[in-house]
This record gives C-alpha cells, sequence and structure tokens, in this order.
C-alpha cells in the first residue's frame, strides 16, 4: 500500500472542503477503500478521515419515511427495529451483505460508495487493461472467466456487476441520497458504464453524501429481500431481488408492486417492465413467472454467466410468490 | 494524536497530515498516535497507512490478533473495537485513536480465569491448527452479546465472516452454543 497523508475532519463543512482537494478519498468505514489500497487500485495522496465527525450516524425512522445518516453502521441499520418493520427489505439486504465484522465497520453512506469491482479490476500487476482504473486500456473480464459478471447495463468498455445489497432495496423503494447542495435519486446516483466505466456514481469534486431517505409506503411495510448465491453466507448475489408488495382489498389483486434486481447489473437495477406487467393483475404463480421475465429481456451475456438469465426471473418469481404467502 | 489535526481545511493548498504546506504535493509523515488496548495506553509513532492490525503485532507485539488474508475475507484478525467485532486489517491504526480496543490477549481475567467463551473452545475441541482461534473467539464474544447466538442456524450465519480451514466448524459452533448458553443462565 502506498503511503498518504492522514486528515481527521470534525465536521460536514470541512470534510466538503478536503473532498475537493486532487488526489483525497474519503475514509469511513474503510473496508473497500483500505482492501483497494492495498491491491494497488486505490492510491490517495490524503485520505480524510470522516468517522469521527459526530451526529452523522442518526436513524429516524417513522411510517411515512426513513432518515438514515451517512455514518450509521451497517450493522445498526439492520438490527433497528423500526427499519425491521417499516422496511424490512432494507433489514433484509443489509444482514445478508458482507460479514457482521465488515458490517459493523462499513457505513451507510460509504455503502453506496463502494466501488462497483471485479475480480480483474482488483488486480492490477495481472491485468493492466481496466477501463474502470485505466480509461481506454480496455477490459480484460470480455473474453476472461465471465461467471460472475452482469447481464444487463453491461457496455463494451465494462461488465463489472454492482456488488452490493443496499441499494437494490433503495431504488427498489425510491431512496434518495442528500449530498447537501443536491438530493437525487438513488436509482440516478448510480451510472451504467456506457464509455466511461470509470464513473460510478453522480457525484462531484467536494460534494459528501450525510443522509439517505426512504419514502414509507404499503409495498416497503410487506417487503422481501430475497439472495441466492453460491454458499449461503459471506458471499455476492448470483442474483438477488428487492420485493415490495401492495393488494387491493380482495387480497389477490396487486394495487403496487416495486421489484430490483442484484447480482445480475452494473448498477443496482429497477426492474419496472415486471412491475408494470403486474399492476392490476392477480397475484397467481403462472402470471407472476411470466411477468419475471420480462426483467431479462434486454440481458446479454458473456458465455459462463448465461445462467443469470434464468436465474433472475426465477428470484423475482419466488420472492414474489412468498410475499404473497405472507399476510 | 494532537488535537491540532482536528482541523478546517483551506479553501485551497495541501496538507502535511493536518498542517497546510503551501506549494508541495501532500507528502506521508509520521503520526504520533495514543491507542487504549485491553484497557492500556500506548503511544505509537506510524505511517498513516499502518493498520490497525500490524499495529499490535508488529509494533505492540500483542500476537494474538492473527493475519490470515489481510484483505477482510477471512477474520482471522477479529478484535474488538468500543466492544464491537471489527476486522484489524482494514482498520487503520490512525482511526481508532479514543477507541477502547480489546484483543484476545485481554479477554481472559487478569488471574488467568478464562472467559466463557475460550472455555467452552476448549471444552468442545473447537479447533485443530489454532491459528483461527483467536478471531474465532473475539467474533463468538460479540456474537453472543449481540443476540445473535440463539440458534445453531443463526451462530452459523453471524459466525460466517470467521473461515477455519482445517474445518472445525461443527465444534465451533457447538463451543458458541454452549457459551451463549452459558453467559445466558
Amino acid at each position: 500500500m502506498r503511503d498518504f497523508s492522514y486528515l481527521r475532519v470534525d465536521s460536514v463543512e470541512a470534510a466538503r472542503n478536503a473532498a475537493a482537494l486532487p488526489g483525497a478519498m474519503l475514509l469511513a468505514g474503510g473496508t473497500t477503500l483500505i482492501d483497494l489500497a492495498k491491491c494497488g487500485v486505490a492510491e490517495p495522496a490524503t485520505v480524510i478521515d470522516i468517522s469521527y465527525i459526530e451526529g452523522l450516524n442518526a436513524i429516524d425512522v417513522t411510517a411515512d419515511r426513513a432518515v438514515i445518516g451517512a455514518l450509521a453502521k451497517m450493522s445498526h441499520v439492520a438490527d433497528n427495529a423500526e427499519v425491521k418493520s417499516h422496511f424490512p427489505a432494507v433489514s433484509e439486504a443489509l444482514w445478508q451483505a458482507a460479514s457482521a465484522q465488515l458490517r459493523n465497520m462499513a457505513t451507510i453512506g460509504g455503502n453506496l460508495m463502494q466501488r462497483t469491482r471485479c475480480p480483474y479490476f482488483r488486480d492490477p500487476q495481472n491485468f493492466p487493461a481496466c477501463n474502470k482504473r485505466e480509461p481506454g486500456s480496455g477490459c480484460s473480464a470480455i473474453g476472461g472467466v465471465t461467471r460472475g459478471h452482469a447481464v444487463l447495463g453491461t457496455s463494451e468498455a465494462c461488465i463489472a456487476t454492482y456488488p452490493g445489497d443496499l441499494a437494490i432495496a433503495l431504488v427498489a423503494f425510491d431512496a434518495e441520497v442528500d449530498l447537501g447542495e443536491r438530493k437525487l435519486k438513488v436509482e440516478d446516483f448510480f451510472l451504467a458504464p456506457g464509455a466511461t466505466a470509470e464513473r460510478e456514481h453522480d457525484i462531484r469534486p467536494g460534494e459528501v453524501i450525510t443522509a439517505i431517505e426512504i419514502p414509507g409506503s404499503a409495498a416497503a411495510r410487506r417487503s422481501t429481500y430475497l439472495k441466492v448465491r453460491d454458499r449461503q453466507s459471506y458471499e455476492f448475489a448470483a442474483a438477488s431481488a428487492a420485493v415490495g408488495l401492495e393488494l387491493e382489498g380482495d387480497g389477490r389483486t396487486i394495487r403496487d408492486i416495486r421489484v430490483a434486481v442484484g447480482g445480475v447489473a452494473t448498477k443496482p437495477w429497477r426492474a419496472r417492465e415486471v412491475e408494470d406487467a403486474l399492476k392490476g393483475k392477480p397475484l397467481d404463480e403462472a402470471t407472476v413467472r411470466k411477468a419475471s421475465e420480462l426483467a431479462m429481456e434486454s440481458a446479454v451475456d458473456h458465455g459462463a454467466n448465461h445462467y443469470k438469465i434464468a436465474l433472475a426471473p426465477r428470484v423475482i418469481a419466488r420472492a414474489i410468490l412468498q410475499l404473497g404467502e405472507t399476510a | 494524536m494532537t488535537s491540532q489535526t482536528i482541523i478546517d481545511p483551506p479553501e485551497d493548498g495541501h496538507f502535511r497530515n493536518g498542517q497546510a504546506s503551501n506549494g508541495s504535493a501532500p507528502s506521508p509523515t509520521t503520526l504520533s498516535i495514543h491507542l487504549t488496548i485491553n484497557g492500556r495506553d500506548h503511544a505509537l509513532d506510524i505511517e498513516p497507512r499502518v493498520t490497525l492490525l500490524d499495529a499490535l503485532r508488529e509494533r505492540l507485539h500483542l500476537t494474538g490478533t492473527k493475519k490470515g488474508c489481510d484483505h477482510g475475507q477471512c477474520g482471522a484478525c477479529t478484535v474488538h473495537v468500543d466492544g464491537e467485532r471489527v476486522l484489524a486489517c482494514l482498520t487503520l491504526a490512525a482511526q481508532v485513536e479514543g477507541r477502547s480496543i480489546t484483543t484476545i490477549e485481554g479477554l481472559a481475567d487478569e488471574d488467568g480465569t478464562l472467559h466463557a467463551v475460550q472455555a467452552a473452545f476448549l471444552e468442545q475441541d473447537a479447533f485443530q491448527c489454532g491459528y483461527c482461534t483467536p478471531g474465532q473467539i473475539m467474533s463468538a464474544v460479540a456474537c453472543i452479546r449481540e443476540g445473535h447466538a440463539g440458534s445453531d442456524e443463526e451462530i452459523r450465519e453471524y459466525m460466517a465472516g470467521n473461515l477455519c480451514r482445517c474445518g472445525a466448524y461443527p465444534h465451533i459452533v457447538a463451543a458458541v452454543r454452549q457459551a451463549a448458553e452459558g453467559l445466558r443462565s
């Protein structure tokens, strides 16, 4: 790891000023930054430690809205009784992510800022070509081992899968990220690679995430996060789905439904085709399975990740049907 | 670290570990920090990049905390910061100044009486080579304290961040279950 200067700040204002400096990177939980610095991928000139800023870790939840401070730990949000009650998919996405130790370190703001990374991105010594690390250098994954790579939102520049879980639930329920001067939909905050794979977030120099806000809804209250993976725990998703459901008074017609998928796309991916096909329709298995297929209409595989195109609709359908069985 | 490092940065300019230096690019310099480990205060001069794990092992010779993967994937370096389990390999030493750090060396009583989790690991033969054991035990103590040791299934889920290449998992689960039951009663 290349050495860096270390600066500790005690206010958001100081963090914003420091974040605007060339070569500066913010340090919160450090679980991605320190790892990538050890890999030789992240080479900050100055590390701005924001973890000592007070008052940024509040978790304020009502039926109408959740406001979660950027420095709240993943574990604390996952275990919060009000989050579990009003936004179960958010809690489930959090406790199924990473490990207990990492969740005690990683913050909500840092979680959103984790890099979209693939094994080639993390290995500059063996794979110098990576458009994320070095724009224009090429993509080592295309033509390589692609079992974990994305099938949605890819480009010729990059096919890395967005690895997070929390943001999948956030885009399903129209959450916003608070950048101080600006508030953005989480869905718009994340950028697909296109021709600029190095740019993963709509964030400008000097901007600091202070909170996320999630609007409450009936669908958010009846929601779940289903994560299917190669091993049962401590693993990235092969495919995952954040789903919320609201039924009409008849108990079987779908009034509102939210679907977002993880483990298959280059950014947190809202599956509006599935939602539109199901609104007003009866909640039965055949209808749900047919609609879930629509999530993969624009999918493109790179060989070994072909299975994701078959897997993701099944994960979506199972999540919806399981929710339908709950009262 | 001295209090001067908590400053409002200038509108422009560079930092030399908290002190603005005009013109030149920021260059790493030594930090003087204080760490509170197992109730004792330690003064250290370190480079900013030094992790808590390397500070513990290489500088303070507290080698009970193990280096496995050094990338947050194995859990061998698990310690407690303010009572919560974290990975020392992904924590900068400078980042835990003023926090209360507990390592495996600080778990037993002063008179040598083992913590209930340590005793349970012995009784259940919950290790083979022992390299992952300090991390497993620190993780298990926190797992029980968090209330995440209510069933074998829950123990397996919340201990998933600690790998054991010898495959002692069934005995590890049994030890955590035994310690959790003992600490509840």
